[in-house]
């Protein structure tokens, strides 16, 4: 009899344990809405018309997936150096520099074939992301620097190498701009050349006969980031890679005993996890702008943290937590747009932050109370 | 050539560079020294130089300005205090939430209060010390002298006497005791009566004032203006100066120093040189990391920074 209870709470436990994210996202949109009432706006109205605009239809649809594209990257890249005990906060950097060694094979290499060149602008896109990530990995692995410091301060010299190799690489002026004479506002690259993009998802699906808005932005690069979030999961649980990546993480003096090499590991878990961040050259880049320009990166290594907190470091929970994020963003940038500024979309940032500060703490509410159950 | 470099000037600007790292470093050594990782350095700096600017915008007065700064950097520290002490969550991604919050609360609120993100102070403080005497009435020496220690803003001071009551308190005083030994083997310093959350709060609390002085130092002092993202990583360079000052105020502010000639040096040599800005820019990040490789093997860590202190049930 008291064997059935205690199986019951124990059952109810890990359900509760699956579910913290669900209810730090309800406590943060409840403080959002706090948020909101002191602004003077109505909570309701604005989260009505922030979801109803998001995933009310289809072409809003598209935009939430277009915009979870990128965070599924970073997410995984954060989940993925988590998993090694790792903390990298140096997606940004490692954005801007893939998405730019994407860019410039791009337009560099205008005359291969399609069949060849796509491939090699994915690769490269992971590759330059890989590349920055290798130094703070290096660096933990052979001197024990905390690779949190060495990763931001990657992520400035970043902004500031490609912000030089943004004007070595400048787009020459088009003609309207050379006749009326004005400058490139925000400096961007050429275009890359048209057999280095992704297609589209809106012909596609007319191919089809579904109807989607043309204009819409979502592309194959959302399909390639399902892929590759399987690919994650399969790495980390299904080959003795992960296998050592996860011992290294989960106790790295036990994994030493265990003849594993904690230093190879970090290195690559780093590598591996920068090249997962230097793909949202494939969403931004090859799917999206066909240019290299910075605000088009701004924010997504950061979020990616968020994302990968929030979906516990689990491939699928990633996704999930991007496609929120997504929406939040899309919604967040509508109701901006509709109240007329009213309503600043930084409130999306504010909403997001609270949502991790609250994961954690639930999480580790919840974990001190199975821990209670189970000493009684 | 080089000369023209190393001025007077060249070193006032040097320390004035190195405020707002030695504040945020000091901040870094009391939660460290407690056992509590502190990587919001970076968001309390952030929010504290907006709210700097906003509250002399309101009041009219800097030195409110400057005490709202640091009672917000003080809350700020209360929130990490709260989720990474008392919850004893992850104090990575408790800084990590912090620097989020800040990065969206700071453009939310002056987007609310001003329609605008970046945001001219009104006022900025007054140079005190002496007045730098013409050429003619000073030897070259004396006016240099004057420029590089007499002729700063009050915060310049006061970090300095902040910096010597720091090392004082933290080495030289039963509180400082029991902080180095909360950070160090909280079991026995508990045995031992001592309240280890109590301690750790504290400790926190002040890395966070600090952290907020360093934040309104950044806007109100070196920018007379708030725009986002503007603390730049400093936060983090704070970090790598109190790393390589191995953990006490005297070298946190010495490496800060460090930092400050740095960056006073790369804005030099541009005037000179012609080497693209986005280099230069870089120099304080390159800095930090040689400086971070160059210190490792010298310096060791608090024993217990980093990890929450379970108190042992049986």
């Amino acid at each position: 009899m008291n064997r059935d209870k205690s199986k019951k709470s124990n059952l109810f436990f890990s359900i509760i344990e699956r579910i913290t994210p669900i209810i730090a996202i309800i406590g943060a949109l409840f403080i959002g809405s706090i948020v909101i009432l002191l602004m003077g706006e109505d909570p309701i109205q604005v989260y009505k018309m922030m979801f109803g605009l998001a995933i009310g239809n289809r072409d809003g649809w598209g935009n939430v997936l277009f915009r979870a594209t990128p965070l599924i990257f970073t997410g995984l890249a954060v989940a993925f150096a988590f998993r090694c005990g790792l903390f990298n906060i140096g997606g940004e950097g490692q954005v801007y520099v893939g998405a730019f060694l994407a860019a410039y094979i791009g337009f560099t290499f205008a005359k291969l074939p399609a069949i060849l060149l796509i491939p090699i602008t994915i690769a490269a896109s992971a590759l330059g992301g890989a590349l920055w990530a290798a130094l703070p990995g290096f660096l933990k692995a052979k001197k024990g620097i905390h690779e949190v410091i060495i990763t931001i301060m990657m992520n400035w010299i970043a902004t500031s190498l490609t912000f030089y190799l943004v004007l070595v690489y400048k787009a020459p002026p088009t003609e309207e701009m050379r006749l009326a004479g004005v400058p490139q506002m925000i400096p961007h690259t050429s275009e890359i050349a048209e057999a280095a993009r992704l297609p589209r998802i809106a012909p596609l699906l007319s191919k089809i006969n579904i109807s989607f808005p043309s204009h819409n932005p979502l592309n194959i690069s959302f399909f390639l980031a399902i892929i590759v979030a399987i690919l994650v999961y399969y790495i980390l649980w299904k080959t003795s890679l992960g296998y050592e990546i996860r011992a290294v993480g989960y106790n790295s003096a036990a994994a030493e005993y265990a003849g594993i090499s904690i230093a190879k590991n970090i290195i690559l878990a780093m590598m591996i996890s920068g090249a997962l961040a230097g793909l949202v050259g494939t969403n931004e880049v090859m799917g999206y702008k066909f240019r290299w320009r910075q605000e088009l990166f701004l924010g997504l290594g950061f979020n990616g943290i968020a994302v990968a907190l929030l979906g516990k470091n689990h491939p699928l929970g990633v996704v999930l937590a991007a496609i929120l994020f997504g929406t939040l963003s899309y919604g967040g940038a509508l109701v901006n747009i509709y109240t007329a500024g009213k309503i600043p979309r930084e409130l999306i940032m504010v909403i997001q932050a609270v949502i991790v500060i609250l994961v954690v703490i639930s999480d580790e509410i919840i974990k001190r109370l199975i821990l209670r159950r189970k000493t009684e | 050539m080089f000369s023209s470099i190393i001025s007077p000037d060249f070193f006032a600007s040097a320390i004035r560079i190195a405020i707002p790292l030695a504040l945020a470093g000091l901040g870094g050594v009391y939660s460290e020294k407690s056992g509590v990782v502190n990587i919001g350095l970076e968001g309390m700096m952030l929010t504290s130089a907006f709210i700097a600017v906003a509250g002399t915008n309101f009041t009219k007065n800097v030195w409110f300005g400057i005490l709202f700064a640091v009672i917000i950097g003080i809350l700020l520290g209360l929130i990490h205090a709260i989720v990474s002490v008392s919850f004893k969550a992850n104090q990575i991604v408790s800084g990590v939430a912090i620097n989020l919050f800040a990065s969206g609360i700071t453009v939310f609120l002056s987007w609310l209060w001003f329609h605008e993100t970046q945001i001219m102070a009104l006022k900025n403080l007054p140079t005190w010390g002496f007045k730098v005497p013409n050429p003619g009435e000073a030897s070259s020496l004396v006016r240099g002298l004057i420029v590089i220690f007499a002729h700063h803003s009050p915060l310049v001071y006061i970090t300095l006497v902040i910096i010597i009551i720091s090392q004082i308190l933290i080495f030289r005083t039963p509180f400082g005791l029991r902080l180095r030994s909360v950070g160090e083997y909280p079991q026995a310093a508990d045995t031992l009566g001592i309240n280890v959350v109590q301690m750790r709060y504290i400790a926190v609390l002040i890395s966070g004032g600090l952290a907020g002085l360093a934040g309104s130092v950044l806007s109100i002092e070196q920018a007379h203006f708030f725009v986002k993202e503007m603390s730049g990583g400093r936060g983090f360079i704070a970090l790598a100066a109190m790393i390589f000052g191995k953990w006490t105020p005297f070298g946190t502010a010495a490496a800060a120093l460090l930092f400050g000639i740095g960056e006073a040096l790369a804005i030099r040599v541009q005037g000179v040189y012609t080497i693209p800005v986005q280099f230069i820019n870089m120099i304080p990040y390159l800095l930090a990391i040689l400086v971070l490789v160059g210190a490792i093997g010298r310096a060791t860590a608090p024993a217990a920074s980093g990890t929450p202190y379970e108190k042992e049930i049986s």
